[in-house]
């Protein structure tokens, strides 16, 4: 089996599963709610039905707003075809952790060109301030990375992850909960949960990423969506292996690939469950006090770092 | 439960699903609309009040509250027209709010329905003639569905938009 | 005949004939001569660049030249990397020029600033391959009053213009001094002027005399390349300057700034203790946060962009100081590391920040304002400059597949790298610089994204950006070969190894780490690898699979005006401004940037509960500048005020002036 068809196949599971992972956080909070619920997967019907439909640009957009879903989806694909999601092997060279941010941020740019593209208040408004939380995340998600980094020696996700599962006493300190709490933090504020944006709001006022997006219709809608799901599933994903690197396939032989898959999709359903019901407790943060949310995770990532790097 | 042991094991699963559960089952599902078969059991609502005295809104509002749950059969409100599949519209159209109300229906993507809800959508109900009325939705934009009732029911609501979901 | 002698020859001749032309020309051809001739004068400045990084050492003495000390040239590996990046700006901006300063012979194509700008390339272009002392200051000042003439250039339209100048004028002049000081007294330890003779004897030298040279050198250097707190003049100079200056200045001579801190601190003096490395990393990270959040919040697209220069010396300057102190703890693969990243970057920048001020360029001459609250909707009557513009926004906010991303790889992995039984101060440093250049690279995401979103995105927000018009094809061919620049270091940064090489081994740190793979970049000793092509390629093709099978599902596409809750039209004034954009980053930042607000209500005549108008102000002053600029600069006025008491005007007083004076020198005289 070639790294290129592991890949492949990596890209695609995850880009199948990662509806269904955003049908499980509705799903969580609809049955603690008392509700019947919809069902898990109804994000795919709603994918489906989308991407048939008519979509629109407003009359003053450029090529910017036309290309955006499409990089945002691309990004999102090279990072779960490239991540050490189902196999921890160093696929082309593996997935460096400053290529994936820099991927995914490239993601966040685009749609928030998009958002200020459109001349509308509410999409510059949401493109300020996702661009605002994306500056203060990102320097989180490199931080708290680095501190397992530094153990081991390289910013290599794939090595990352099977250092920790092969070896975790080297790999994993104290300092590695600090880095898990602010890696947390960083998924909560990139995948636009609460307390830092809420997914479900109706209220253009509240929005961050909504507000970004709500000039998309059709299969551009879709496209937002589908990766937005995809960028929740990697980043869940990368927090589970990161930090429980158990279960990842270290090589490509098939049967561990086929229980490095199944227990990945494991692992991201369980976290996704325990995140959406978190969520049900937790109020949204008023948008100027999500900073101190995102500084307070900034630190912890900085703290993380230096413990590993002194107790090296 | 005659088979005691598989019963019990059935019903325990049975009430741990329910434990907690305020959905009730809902009624019959409303008519088929051939106009929403490419929606595939996916229906995204916009809602507009053009002009009602509120009364279908805190109805719609039950239907989407737990008791009824639509969400189970696939419906979900969404924040902008460019989202939506369906436009529910309630109330007599107001000649402020019609052309905000074409516009919305303009800013839809194809293909694009029109639920109107309660008498007053249908034909005006008590505000026909009135001062500032500009008609029924039908008027101004073309109608796929409509729900009578003043306020009609979320069960009728329910019934209504399952009609385009078809589930 | 030595290439890189033929090569700055015929640079310096070239630019001297495109002087001379720009004296004898009529203005109609004047702009066209001078430019075709400046960038012509910059190839061969690369080609020399080329041939001295390839090895080929040269040095030459001329002594008539320069009275006392004549001028000596002498060029090495460094000297060619630095005149590849200054003759590289200097082709871009010859070609700039023939479009932006052709109009109607005034402002930057006046016969003055078209005599001046070849002057300053060349005396750019001497300043990397000076051999000794007295002939590195002399070009130097050479190159500082020929820019600040050039910085003038429009100083009749506007008062801000000659503010700019005055600052300028006297921080070069006060960094030149430092900087002399500095050399001669090395000159004058060792007992050579000649770099040959310095470098030799440096070695010998007591720790407090070589600390206190690189001190005054590194105060000069660093005001020239204009990292905090020795900044204030560049965003002022930068903004204020024809944007072809802006070019030149921003992505040449400030390297230069960089070029002798590393001439200096590495090749003269030979390393030195790690204190001095230390302060050089505190500097650029105070460089880059700083500047960053400067940029972040500005509203002048060119002040943004002068902010942001720097960001990335400080970028640069905190991977000079790990270099210094990882050479130093005896780690050469990292140091190695960190310098092979300060040197790709200095290139990087100097490739999108030349583009991307010559798109601000096009749009001040296309709107006449730079002003981003102002501007707006660029992209569709200058399409070719929005995407320009938007290819170096992409390397400044090193994103990938952006150049700028391959060498913040590169100085992030240098970071990652202390090296086993690093000291504490090591230890605690390297985390922290990843911390510094992980903030600063988040917030340059928000600085670029506004800087293209709000400037060139949506509707028109005036009427000026509503009639601008597309540059001309100079330009646009000027900005062409900047941005082919930036791809081709995004893609094949590899192809610089071999150089890089040789520059590290001039500089006592070994051969570069960096391995050249196949069209990709892998460092020795540790398991990191970046392969920029496949990314790009990658990143190209999967979305243009994604857009074409996306497209081949749905329908076609409708054009629809923006929703506007049903009740429209929108308008330019409902849209985001740059600096509603900007808002929450200033709040999150409010205790460093301390911006002034000024909200004025003015309320109705009949009742005091209805508001008529309100009026809101704001502006972020530069906060280093007033705590420490502002009282020096009050404290000169106020002396200068008073000694103006003893030029009375009488004669007598006068003479009775020279008399003390006369007494004071034959009583020293006579106690000596």
């Amino acid at each position: 089996m070639t790294p290129w068809l592991v890949a492949v196949a990596q890209a695609a599971l995850l880009a199948l599963a990662a509806p269904l992972v955003v049908g499980v956080t509705r799903a969580v909070p609809a049955r603690l709610a008392g509700r019947a619920g919809g069902r898990i997967a109804q994000p795919w019907r709603d994918l489906c039905k989308q991407l048939r439909k008519q979509p629109t640009s407003p009359a003053d957009a450029s090529m910017f707003f036309v290309a955006a879903p499409a990089v945002m989806m691309a990004t999102s694909l090279i990072v779960a075809a490239t991540g050490p999601f189902i196999a921890a092997t160093s696929l082309f060279g593996g997935a460096d952790l400053i290529v994936v941010v820099g991927l995914l941020l490239l993601g966040t740019v685009a749609l928030a060109l998009a958002g200020l593209d459109t001349g509308t208040a509410f999409g510059g408004m949401g493109a300020s301030r996702a661009m605002v939380i994306a500056a203060l995340v990102e320097p989180t998600l490199l931080l708290a990375v680095f501190a397992l980094s530094f153990r081991v020696g390289s910013t290599d996700l794939s090595r990352i992850v099977a250092a920790g599962a092969t070896e975790p006493a080297r790999v994993f300190t104290p300092a590695s909960l600090l880095a898990a709490a602010a890696l947390a933090i960083a998924t909560l504020a990139e995948t636009g949960r609460i307390p830092v944006d809420n997914p479900a709001t109706h209220l253009e006022l509240t929005m961050v990423h909504e507000a970004m997006v709500l000039e998309y219709s059709g299969r551009d809608l879709a496209l937002v969506e589908w990766a937005a799901a995809l960028r929740l599933s990697i980043l869940l994903g990368l927090l589970a292996n990161l930090f429980a690197p158990w279960g990842v396939a270290t090589s490509l032989d098939p049967m561990w690939l086929a229980v490095g898959a199944a227990v990945f999709i494991g692992k991201v359903c369980g976290l996704a469950a325990l995140l959406s019901a978190g969520e049900v407790w937790t109020a949204k943060l008023r948008l100027f006090r999500v900073p101190e949310l995102l500084a307070g995770s900034f630190f912890l990532g900085l703290l993380a770092v230096l413990a590993s790097a002194i107790l090296a | 439960m005659s088979g005691r042991a598989s019963g019990v094991g059935v019903g325990l699963i049975r009430k741990i699903r329910s434990a907690g559960r305020v959905a009730e089952p809902a009624g019959d599902r409303g008519e088929r609309l051939p106009q929403a078969a490419g929606l595939a059991g996916s229906v995204q609502v916009r809602h507009v009040d053009a002009g009602s005295c509120n009364g279908c809104e805190i109805e719609i509002g039950q239907a989407f509250s737990p008791v009824y749950d639509i969400e189970r059969y696939g419906v979900r409100l969404v924040a902008s027209p460019r989202h939506a599949d369906v436009l529910t519209v309630t109330g007599p159209v107001t000649v402020n709010m019609a052309s905000a109300l074409r516009k919305a229906y303009e800013a839809m993507p194809e293909p694009r329905l029109v639920v109107a809800i309660g008498d007053c959508a249908k034909d005006c109900g008590v505000f026909a003639g009135g001062h500032g009325v500009a008609g029924p939705v039908s008027d101004v934009v073309p109608v796929d569905a409509q729900v009578p009732g003043c306020p009609p029911e979320p069960d009728a609501i329910v019934a209504a938009l399952r009609g385009l979901t078809g589930r | 005949m030595n290439p890189i002698a033929a090569g700055l020859a015929a640079t310096t001749g070239l630019a001297m004939c495109a002087s001379v032309a720009a004296i004898g020309t009529p203005s109609r051809w004047r702009a066209r001569v001078v430019g075709v001739l400046t960038a012509v004068s910059g190839t061969a400045g690369v080609a020399a660049g080329i041939a001295a990084v390839t090895g080929i050492g040269w040095r030459a003495e001329l002594p008539g030249v320069l009275p006392l000390a004549g001028l000596t040239l002498d060029a090495d590996a460094l000297s060619g990397w630095f005149l590849v990046i200054v003759g590289a700006v200097t082709t871009v901006v010859g070609i700039y020029t023939i479009g932006y300063a052709g109009g109607d012979g005034r402002g930057p194509g006046s016969g003055t600033s078209l005599t001046v700008l070849p002057v300053f390339t060349a005396a750019m272009a001497l300043v990397p391959v000076a051999g000794s002392v007295p002939t590195l200051l002399a070009v130097w000042e050479l190159m500082a009053v020929a820019s600040l003439l050039l910085v003038l250039t429009e100083h009749r339209h506007r008062a801000a213009v000659r503010s700019a100048g005055v600052w300028y004028a006297a921080m070069t002049q006060a960094g030149f001094v430092a900087l002399l000081v500095g050399l001669l007294w090395l000159a004058a330890a060792t007992g050579s002027v000649s770099f040959a003779g310095i470098r030799s004897a440096a070695g010998h030298l007591p720790a407090a005399v070589t600390g206190a040279v690189f001190l005054l050198c590194l105060a000069g250097f660093a005001s020239k390349a204009g990292a905090v707190p020795l900044h204030p003049w560049l965003p002022r100079a930068h903004a204020e300057a024809p944007s072809h200056v802006s070019m030149l200045m921003s992505a040449a001579m400030v390297k230069l700034g960089v070029y002798g801190i590393l001439r200096v601190g590495f090749d003269l003096l030979g390393g030195g203790p790690r204190w001095w490395w230390l302060v050089v990393a505190a500097l650029g990270a105070l460089s880059a946060l700083y500047g960053i959040m400067q940029a972040a919040v500005a509203g002048d697209l060119k002040r943004l962009l002068a902010f942001s220069t720097s960001e990335n010396i400080g970028l640069i300057l905190l991977g000079i100081g790990f270099t210094g102190v990882l050479a130093h703890a005896g780690n050469t693969l990292a140091a190695g590391l960190a310098m092979t990243a300060v040197l790709l970057h200095t290139v990087n920048h100097a490739a999108f920040k030349t583009l991307l001020f010559a798109g601000a360029g096009s749009v001040v001459r296309a709107t006449g304002t730079r002003h981003l609250d102002q501007l707006g909707g660029l992209v569709r009557p200058m399409p070719v400059t929005t995407a320009f513009v938007a290819t170096g926004a992409l390397a400044a906010a090193a994103l990938p597949p952006g150049n700028g991303f391959v060498s913040e790889w590169l100085l992030l992995q240098a970071f990652l790298h202390p090296g086993q039984g690093a000291d504490t101060a090591l230890t605690i440093a390297a985390p922290l610089a990843v911390a510094v250049v992980a903030l600063t690279t988040g917030v340059a995401v928000v600085t670029f994204v506004k800087a293209v979103g709000t400037g060139f995105l949506a509707r028109p927000r005036s009427d000026c950006a509503a009639r601008a018009v597309e540059s001309p094809a100079s330009m646009l061919t000027a900005m062409g070969v900047a941005a082919a620049g930036c791809v081709a270091l995004a893609v094949v940064p590899a192809l610089a190894t071999p150089a890089l090489t040789r520059v590290l081994a001039g500089l006592q740190l070994g051969g570069t780490p960096v391995n050249r793979e196949v069209l990709g970049l892998h460092l020795a000793g540790t398991a990191a690898s970046v392969r920029p092509l496949w990314l790009a390629v990658g990143i190209v093709a999967v979305t243009g699979t994604v857009a074409v099978t996306a497209r081949s599902l749905g329908r076609a596409r409708r054009r629809a005006i923006a929703w506007d809750c049903g009740d429209g039209p929108l308008t330019a004034r409902m849209e985001y401004t740059a600096t509603s954009f900007a808002e929450p980053l200033q709040r999150v930042f409010d205790d460093v940037l301390a911006p002034e607000r000024d909200i004025d209500v003015t309320h109705d005549t009949e009742s005091a509960y209805h508001v008529a108008a309100i009026r809101y102000h704001q502006q972020i002053p530069d906060r280093i500048e007033n705590r420490l600029y502002r009282p020096v600069v009050d404290t000169v006025a106020a002396v200068g005020t008073r000694a103006r008491a003893l030029a009375s005007g009488s004669v007598h007083r006068y003479l009775a002036y020279m008399l003390v004076a006369l007494v004071v020198v034959l009583v020293a005289g006579v106690i000596r």
